[in-house]
């Protein structure tokens, strides 16, 4: 097991930058997700990690060795691919032997350690399969056994789930993270899932346009987000513009909303708060009492989405639409049209200079 | 509407019929005519293994049919290993001009060997190579090639990518890629470049003839000579034999490679 860092890593197609001095350290035996919207270069770092591209500039460092200039084949990475590229013309057990016996392992231990990949993904009845007798699913689990039997540093996977159907997806990630503790391998997941990164990872790093625009945990992240791009790409959020005074920011229509009190914008500056729909309550405007301390704004519900466990309402207040989650737990039902007191902590307001 | 079809079954039976008929008859013709005491294919047969005997004495016929076989086996290794070679470094590596090089491939398929064969003598005799079975060789490699190329990179359009970046990934070196990955699944690409290559080197006359001295020629060359003298019935023999011969390698390989069938 190895960490791996990734040190002002830069690679440019062309005029483009793919990738700007893009820095990461991805820890040993953790779970690290890449997220990032399209064309980010999720993919290409990943690609540069393992070895089948090489950075025009910056250093990869794994385990302690400089690898920026080691071909992938010496590189002891795992790599899972999107479209799982097993061998078509190899069975199940030769496919997960690959990696065993072009280093030349004797034949009972590859044996051997086959069938412990195997049983390690739950496919060991299925050595004698071809790839294309399998399922999905299972093709994905062939695919993680192959990667990870030779016993790599670094576990790459490039969205190893996207091509598989919602409820199998589900079960897919319990299971690879079932195995990545299991074994202890450090593994880097790219995905442009945040429900995914969120639920899998120890570590999320967000990027944009080739770069690194937040790092953390899942719930620093969630909780903290430190742009405007990052609470809007990991989660849903509400952001509502002004200009920034005090403590917090005086929106368009006059109301002063208290913030988290973190790094403040200069004042007088146009800014922009964010406020998870979860985070605030929805009252009837009858029945609203006021409270110094708390956010307030009036509205109008413009639309309500009953979903089962959930309603979402959709709040017109202060020149925009404001989105509110609910949990259905009893409490009478608000109408559209109804005149509505929206009420949030400044905790749960964050905000950015814009 | 059954009726039509079954029209339809018919004709397509007769069609199917004539073709193979207009195909073979000839080659059968010969193949008894091989067998049949008169020199000048007079009727009654009358059965006779005179000509296999006498070809066997003919020395002449027998050294170009030996040169054919070398030369066609020879330039059918060369041109398939150097080929598929091209094609796997076609598919693996982006460079400039590349595109334009594999347009270059295509004209000498479609140029004709009258032309190709002139050219080739005129390019031979001035860089000094000369004529003889050695040029054949060399020109035969160099016919072949463009089709082992087109066969092998047809094949290799089939193939994914990722599956030599997932064995890299796995440890294996560019060279184990090669042969434990690609070349196993190009192979019925190969097999049918090799085919290709042999027939197009076998079969070569025109490009052979102008290449050829008088005691080093291919078998073609030395038919035609022979015909122009005088038909010698041995020539029937000859070519029953290496008819029989082509169409068992044929049967084997098609029978061992389902062509584009199998996954
Ligand atoms: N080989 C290449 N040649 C030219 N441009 C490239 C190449 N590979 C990637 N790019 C460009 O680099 C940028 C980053 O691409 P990358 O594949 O890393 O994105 P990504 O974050 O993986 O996106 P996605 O979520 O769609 O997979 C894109 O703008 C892409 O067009
Ligand atoms: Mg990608």
């Amino acid at each position: 097991m190895a960490d791996v860092r990734v040190e002002k890593v830069t690679r440019s197609f062309g005029a483009h930058k793919a990738l700007d001095e893009v820095s990461i350290v991805f820890p040993d035996g953790g779970f690290y997700a890449l997220l990032g919207p399209s064309g980010s270069g999720k993919t290409t770092l990943l690609r540069m990690i393992a070895g089948f591209d090489y950075p025009d500039s910056g250093s990869i460092v794994i385990d302690g060795d400089s690898v920026e200039r080691v071909p992938v084949d010496k590189r002891r990475i795992g790599m899972v691919f999107q479209n799982y590229a097993l061998f078509p013309n190899m069975s199940v057990a030769d496919n997960v032997a690959f990696g065993l016996s072009v280093r030349g392992e004797a034949k009972a231990t590859i044996a051997v350690e086959v069938q412990r990949a195997l049983d390690l993904v739950q496919l060991g009845k299925l050595g004698e399969r071809r790839p294309h007798q399998l399922s999905g699913g299972q093709r994905q689990r062939v695919a993680l056994a192959r990667a990870i039997v030779t016993r790599p540093r670094v576990l790459l996977l490039d969205e190893p789930l996207s091509a598989l159907d919602k409820a199998l997806r589900v079960d897919m990630q319990v299971e690879l993270k079932r195995i990545q503790r299991e074994i202890g391998i450090t593994t880097i997941f790219v995905t442009h899932d945040q429900e995914e990164a969120l639920t899998m990872s120890d570590r999320i790093g967000i990027l944009r346009d080739g770069r690194l625009v937040q790092e953390g945990s899942p719930e620093e992240i969630y909780d903290s987000p430190a742009s405007e791009f990052a609470a809007t790409f990991l989660g849903d959020a509400n952001i509502l513009p002004g200009t920034a005074e005090g403590n917090g920011l005086r929106l368009a229509d006059g109301t002063l909303v208290a913030a988290r009190s973190t790094v403040l914008p200069a004042q007088g500056r146009a800014a922009s708060c964010a406020v998870r729909p979860e985070r605030i309550a929805i009252l009837p405007a009858a029945v609203a009492m006021l409270d110094g301390k708390e956010n307030s704004l009036a509205g109008c519900v413009a639309k309500r989405i009953f979903a089962g466990s959930v309603s979402t309402y959709f709040v017109d207040c202060a020149g925009q639409t404001v989105k509110v989650l609910v949990q259905n737990a009893g409490q009478p039902r608000l109408g559209e049209g109804d005149d509505v007191v929206l009420r949030w902590s400044p905790e749960s307001t964050v905000l950015f200079a814009s | 509407m059954t009726s039509t079809t079954r029209l339809l079954e018919g004709l397509g039976r007769i069609y199917v019929g004539l073709l193979l008929a207009f195909l073979y008859l000839p080659i059968v013709i010969m193949a008894l005519m091989s067998f049949n005491a008169s020199p000048f294919y007079q009727l009654p047969f009358e059965w006779t293994t005179k000509w296999y005997s006498d070809l066997a004495s003919n020395a002449q016929l027998l050294a170009a049919t030996w040169n054919s076989i070398e030369i066609a086996i020879i330039a059918t290794v060369l041109s398939t290993l150097l080929g598929t070679a091209a094609s796997i470094a076609l598919f693996r590596y982006d460079f400039r001009g590349k595109r334009f090089l594999q347009a270059l491939l295509l004209p000498p398929i479609a140029i004709p060997w009258l032309i190709t064969g002139t050219a080739m003598l005129i390019f031979f005799f001035g860089v000094g190579i000369g004529r003889g079975l050695h040029a054949i060789l060399l020109g035969h490699v160099a016919l072949a090639l463009p089709y082992v190329i087109v066969v092998v990179s047809a094949r290799l359009q089939t193939f994914a990518p990722e599956l030599e970046e997932a064995a890299r990934s796995l440890g294996a070196s560019q060279w184990q890629v090669t042969m434990r990955i690609t070349l196993p699944w190009i192979m019925p690409g190969v097999i049918a470049g090799a085919l290709f290559a042999f027939a197009v080197s076998f079969d070569q006359f025109v490009v052979s003839y102008f290449l050829s001295t008088p005691g080093q020629a291919t078998l073609p060359v030395e038919i035609y000579a022979a015909i122009r003298k005088g038909f010698m019935p041995e020539i029937n023999a000859v070519s029953t034999i290496i008819i029989v011969v082509s169409m068992g390698l044929m049967l084997v390989t098609a029978r061992f490679f389902k062509f584009g069938g199998e996954k």
